[in-house]
């Protein structure tokens, strides 16, 4: 016990700095941006704009990158393959790439003058659908890394036992893993998302920035910061709210999570 | 064990981009890079000068702000945020295209189907490439806004769009297509449609080194740093 006291303070302490050094930009936005800012924000057309495209582009990268992110990961979490590490490490790369790096590959993979550019064209530069790629690249990894540890927390006995009660590893993957690893999955879908509506570099460099087509919320932040502090403050409130909302919203839907 | 590492590898790359020296911090115009990094002896930080100078607004101080125009220094001077600000070059507007572009002339910007790139109307390039399509006739002015795909907040955004192919034409300075080295061709305009493109310097008022700060700004108007400049296919102030 009093081993225990003082480390106890310590952790509290360290989770008190580390709230309040996460939650203090927040705070700030929220303090420093005009109440009848925060409103004439939401009829800024051109910011309205901005915000449907955020949340389109970012929901078609997130509902892509868990059709293929979750059988991947199950993959991922139960087999063991020669060069497994390899892959492991390559889906976790884009984690800790600059999204400038991300933004460069992306053009010169996909860009008109990329790898596959005989293919893409430029369908996908300064293209709305750019900007689905460039989100799906950057918040891909996310959602398969927890993902990945989601199923590879699952008690092999559950899988056994459904198994042994004759269903075909498609349907134990459908019917026992994934509401198995629902709180992995959905803190992956949540971190992802989230993710994706900050994307900011690659976006830029990939898919350009023109008002309703690529311009997403945080580019049209970075442009209002330039003219219109509280219009960019304003909008950064906006982007902030939503975006909170959707995590508890994904959060709350998975919460009764078996793993 | 893969999980942590990853999240100690995050942490690793952001704790580099510290670095603490008590060298010179010197905001330029990202069109500035080529010559400023050539010149060494500051700890350069390149961006759209407009949002350079929000930056001053907003509490950041570095010691001196070059700028690709002088109405943002200006404003700052008008402020007192900065000390008196000074023209150290010129730059001149021009179309950026692949090197083997079909596109010659500013009338060629109108034909269907051509992607061009401008600055955003915040950063100076855009504004001054507004100021040139805003003399143009209205039906041609009309057609080649259309052909807008993408409006960047810098310079640097635009070159590399037209660098890599995902737009045909950009509207950029003379002194980035100079920084290409032969990559891009400049198609320059109509001398009656060509903006004034000054660049100003100013200190940054409250600079922990004023009068490094000060030489800093003088020494951009000869030797080494004119030189540097020139070179890089700037003009005289």
């Amino acid at each position: 016990m009093t081993v225990a006291r003082p480390f106890a303070a310590v952790c509290g302490a360290a989770l008190a700095v580390a709230v309040a050094f996460l939650a203090l930009p927040v705070v700030a936005v929220f303090a420093d941006a005009p109440p009848r800012e925060l409103v004439s924000s939401l009829g800024d057309a051109a910011a309205l704009d901005a915000l449907r495209l955020s949340f389109e582009c970012s929901a078609l990268a997130l509902v892509a990158v868990i059709a293929i992110g979750t059988p991947a990961a199950w993959l991922l979490a139960t087999r063991r393959f020669p060069g497994r590490a390899l892959v492991v490490t390559i889906v976790e790369l884009p984690l800790v790439m600059p999204p400038a790096v991300a933004g460069i590959g992306l053009l010169a993979a996909l860009g008109p003058a990329g790898l596959l550019g005989g293919i893409t064209g430029r369908h996908l530069v300064l293209q709305t659908a750019g900007v689905v790629v460039a989100l799906a690249f950057v918040s891909a990894p996310f959602y398969l890394r927890l993902a990945q540890a989601g199923f590879a927390a699952i008690d092999p006995a559950l899988l056994e036992a459904s198994r042994t009660l004759g269903a075909g590893e498609g349907r134990t993957f459908a019917r026992v893993a994934i509401p198995a690893a629902r709180g992995a999955l959905g803190a992956g879908a949540a971190l992802a998302w989230g993710r994706a509506l900050g994307e900011f570099g690659a976006t830029l460099m990939f898919a350009g920035s023109f008002r309703g087509v690529t311009q997403t919320a945080p580019l049209a932040i970075y442009e209002r910061f330039s003219t219109d502090l509280p219009a960019a403050l304003a909008l950064s409130a906006v982007l902030i709210a939503v975006s909170a909302g959707l995590l508890l919203a994904v959060k709350l839907a998975t919460r009764d999570a078996v793993g | 064990m893969p999980r942590y590492f990853s999240v100690s590898l995050t942490l690793l790359v952001l704790a580099g981009c510290g670095g603490g020296a008590t060298s010179l911090k010197v905001s330029a115009a990202a069109s500035l890079q080529s010559p400023f990094t050539q010149l060494g002896g500051a700890r350069y930080s390149f961006a759209g000068s407009d949002q350079l100078a929000a930056q001053i607004r907003a509490g950041a101080q570095p010691d001196v702000f070059a700028a690709a125009n002088a109405k943002l220094p200006d404003a700052l001077y008008a402020d007192g945020l900065v000390e008196r600000p000074v023209a150290f070059a010129r730059n001149e507007l021009v179309i950026a295209v692949a090197r083997d572009s079909p596109i010659r002339r500013i009338a060629d910007l109108a034909r269907p189907g051509v992607a061009i790139a401008t600055g955003s109307a915040t950063v100076p390039v855009g504004a001054y490439t507004q100021a040139t399509l805003a003399r143009l006739p209205e039906a041609q002015r009309a057609a080649i806004e259309r052909n807008v795909r993408s409006r960047d907040p810098d310079v640097a955004g635009v070159v590399g769009k037209v660098a890599e192919g995902a737009v045909d034409a950009g509207f950029v300075y003379r002194s980035d297509v100079v920084a290409t080295r032969g990559r891009l061709r400049a198609v320059r305009l109509p001398a009656a449609l060509r903006p004034q493109v000054v660049y100003e310097a100013a200190v940054v008022r409250g600079s922990k080194h004023p009068g490094a700060a000060r030489a800093f700004v003088r020494a951009l108007l000869g030797g080494r740093a004119a030189a540097a400049l020139r070179q890089a296919g700037f003009a005289k102030p």
